[in-house]
């Protein structure tokens, strides 16, 4: 193979098949990485697991149900409705569970996971054992294989995806209520449950219909893995879900390629590794809330605030500055043969008009404290309006402690 | 009815007694273990583990080119602690919720494992998905018993399949780190705050149930597979948990819900076919056999536990009651109460 094919296939020009394919995997992450954000801020990512693991007994069922019934066992639409049926009834199993008895939640999704994915395990060792059983067509459910996929499943796919895109575009305002203030949604009236069965139910819909490409062990990946890089790169809830939706398609994207590509990768696999490799690079280069940043704004910070408590410390003649205080500040050219430079004073002083100044607003307005900024250390006019901070100079110094 | 037998006592022997002995010892040690992981609410943990030791299974294996061995144990192992490592990490510095960062590194893991065993696959190596998952009970053989007089033999017994050479030490090591710090888990699991200050490190112990856990689910995973651990680890426990309020009774009751799942399973698997249909028929899968009963006793436990099922609870409040038209009978209960 070589970078031409590569090419090809990744721009979808080889072939119209495998084109539609891969366009059908990218709007699987898509609608994935918009779901599963709603489910990651609703601290429920675990319950999808359950969920996909769910699914297995029902597709084997459904196959056992068609095969005896004298229709095609593998049919598509007949194996997904089998699907949807032994998910929502393990999330029902779940629900019941953690609500009616003792058990903590973690312990029911547990249960219900391997219970229902060992019961999937013996009825597919029966297929396997039935003289018209094609058990293989079923196992690609299990690790998902895009090239069982032919051209009308993959459009469904796509277009089912699609669907679910717009019903969480349209959900917007209810999801985010439900999500950030589940007891303030109550109290305005609205119907929470109906709105958290119906994030289930775009769940349910979404790890269906994944099955078949990524399988049912690894299609909760799609679900959490977006949406938790995409939390590294934003605070803000639309931001969030168009960047879990872009790490998500082109997760479906890339993954669904290589898949084709290269012989023996499945895709499922693929996709969650390239999905792992977007949410590696956000964690810890994303400027929001990635390690890098995180680690570089903290330690501005402590220098700042350092710097500040030497300089104070310098201008009143208290005691020295550390030697390696001492080394940054000379670094910084405030300070020459131990005494403070012309710079150096200047800041010294604006340091301490700013650290006065921020202990009078807290001292006086102690319920306006901005969330955000740093106390002390980030420059008072810059965070606070004009007007307020002319009030605080002109508060007599004796009420300062 | 004189059919055709369904086994011999040969055959039982050498394939059915070392798998079933295996699959009881796999349930054992995952039950006990499992008790700390429902009472700490950590269930996932072992979901995820049981997950994310599949690379470490594959690296070793692709290594030595054989499923058992040291470096194969070596590797899950790694792969456990890396698993712990990498989620504690992604949820302190990257201030995700817990269950996220489970999901982000033990899916990402499990895929790993996944292609490694396609690309090793690829090579001709002898592994293929299925075995992980749904673990091979089956290829537990003992060939040196023929009758059932030779098992007094102990030239036999040391011709026994290592697999449940491996079970019956580990099950015995979590049966010892139980005894051993009973009361260091049962506070630290109860009471993690109150532990602490009473010096006992509950933190130190927090990572010493997951090693017990890894320990449990890597040496049971080559007998149930990857993901049927989790139901051992789990559903006993639980189960028992809905049957008693007194910790010791439930570690007790958990071994001995894990044992008869585990020997009911294998043989509802192995011999439920053959027995139905009356002949010799195919076997159905016996770890996904266990996993299923223990879903029907937890089920049931669900349902009926006296004092905290679903439908035994409603009795309870019905009883409740009644006692309240009934005064004095309802006096001699809290007198009782107070009494013990």
């Amino acid at each position: 193979m070589d970078s031409a094919e590569i090419l090809a296939t990744v721009t979808l020009r080889a072939g119209f098949n495998s084109a539609v394919v891969v366009a059908g995997t990218a709007c699987l992450g898509i609608a994935a990485g918009v779901i599963g954000s709603f489910m990651l801020l609703r601290k429920r990512a675990m319950v999808s697991d359950a969920l996909s693991h769910a699914t297995l007994p029902g597709i084997a069922l459904a196959f056992l149900a068609a095969t005896a019934l004298g229709m095609e066992g593998r049919s598509l639409p007949v194996l997904l409705a089998g699907a949807l049926f032994s998910g929502v009834l393990g999330v029902l199993a779940i629900q019941a569970v953690s609500r009616f008895t003792r058990l903590p939640e973690d312990a029911a999704i547990g249960a219900v996971l391997s219970v229902f994915f060992g019961v999937g395990v013996v009825l597919l060792s029966h297929i396997q054992t039935l003289a018209t059983g094609n058990q293989a067509g079923l196992k690609t459910f299990i690790l998902g294989q895009t090239a069982a996929m032919n051209r009308n499943e993959a459009m469904a796919i796509a277009g089912l995806a699609l669907a679910a895109l717009t019903a969480c575009v349209l959900l917007f305002k209810e999801f985010r209520l439900l999500c950030f203030d589940p007891g303030f949604a109550v109290g305005q009236g609205w119907p929470t449950v109906r709105i958290d069965l119906t994030l289930m139910g775009l769940t349910t819909l979404v790890t269906v219909i994944g099955l078949q490409t990524v399988g049912l062990i690894l299609i909760i990946a799609l679900l959490i893995v977006p949406p938790a890089a995409a939390r590294f790169w934003t605070e803000k809830l639309w931001a969030m879900l168009v960047i879990a939706a872009v790490l998500g398609g082109v997760s479906g994207w890339l993954g669904a390629s290589l898949s084709a590509l290269v012989p023996r990768l499945p895709a499922g696999a693929v996709i969650v590794l390239v999905a792992g490799a977007l949410f590696l690079f956000s964690f810890l280069f994303a400027p929001a809330r990635g390690v890098v940043a995180t680690a570089w704004r903290q330690t501005r910070l402590r220098l700042a605030y350092a710097e500040q408590a030497a300089l104070t410390a310098l201008l009143h003649g208290r005691h020295p500055p550390s030697r390696r205080m001492e080394g940054w500040l000379k670094f910084r050219g405030m300070l020459n043969d131990g005494a403070l430079t012309q710079p150096g004073r200047e800041a010294a002083r604006a340091a301490e008009r700013n650290r006065r100044l921020w202990e009078r607003f807290l001292i006086h307005y102690p319920t306006l404290v901005p969330g955000r900024a740093n106390w002390g250390i980030d420059p008072i006019d810059r965070v606070l309006p004009r007007d307020l901070v002319l009030e605080l100079e002109s508060f007599p110094e004796s009420l300062s402690p | 009815m004189m059919t055709t037998p369904i086994m011999t006592a040969q055959e039982f022997l050498q394939i059915d007694l070392p798998a079933m002995t295996a699959a009881v010892l796999a349930c054992i040690s995952c039950a006990l273990v499992g008790n700390f992981l429902v009472l700490r609410r950590q269930s996932m943990l072992g979901d995820a583990i049981s997950h994310a030791i599949l690379p470490g299974i594959v690296v070793g294996f692709l290594v030595t080119g054989s499923r058992a061995g040291l470096p194969v144990i070596i590797g899950a192992l790694a792969a456990a602690v890396l698993a712990g490592v990498l989620i504690e990490a992604v949820r302190r510095l990257g201030r995700l919720d817990g269950g996220a960062a489970m999901g982000v590194v033990f899916t990402v893991m499990f895929a790993g494992g996944v292609v490694l065993i396609e690309q090793g696959a690829a090579r001709a190596v002898d592994l293929d998905a299925d075995c992980v998952l749904y673990g091979q009970l089956e290829a537990i053989l003992w060939l040196a018993p023929t009758r059932w007089s030779d098992l007094a033999d102990p030239a036999v017994w040391a011709d026994l399949p290592h697999q449940v050479v491996v079970l019956a030490a580990v099950a015995l090591l979590c049966i010892v780190c139980v005894t051993l710090f009973y009361k260091e888990l049962a506070l630290t699991s109860f009471d993690p705050n109150l532990a602490t200050t009473l010096g006992y490190p509950a933190g130190l112990f927090h990572y010493g149930v997951v090693v017990l856990v890894a320990v449990a689910a890597i040496a049971s995973f080559e007998a149930v597979g990857s993901i049927l651990v989790v139901a051992m680890l789990i559903c006993p426990a639980a189960t028992a948990r809905l049957l008693t309020d007194r910790l010791p009774v439930q570690l007790w009751l958990s071994v001995l819900i894990g044992g008869v799942t585990g020997a009911g399973g294998y043989l509802l698997g192995a011999f439920g076919p053959s027995v139905l249909a009356g002949e010799p028929a195919d076997a159905l899968n016996a770890a996904g056999m266990i996993a299923t009963l223990a879903g029907v006793l937890l089920t049931a436990a669900v349902l009926f536990a006296p004092r905290h099922g679903i439908l035994g609870r409603r009795h309870a409040a019905l009883k409740a009651s009644d006692d309240e038209q009934d005064g004095g009978k309802r006096n001699e209960v809290v007198s009782n109460a107070a009494t013990r």
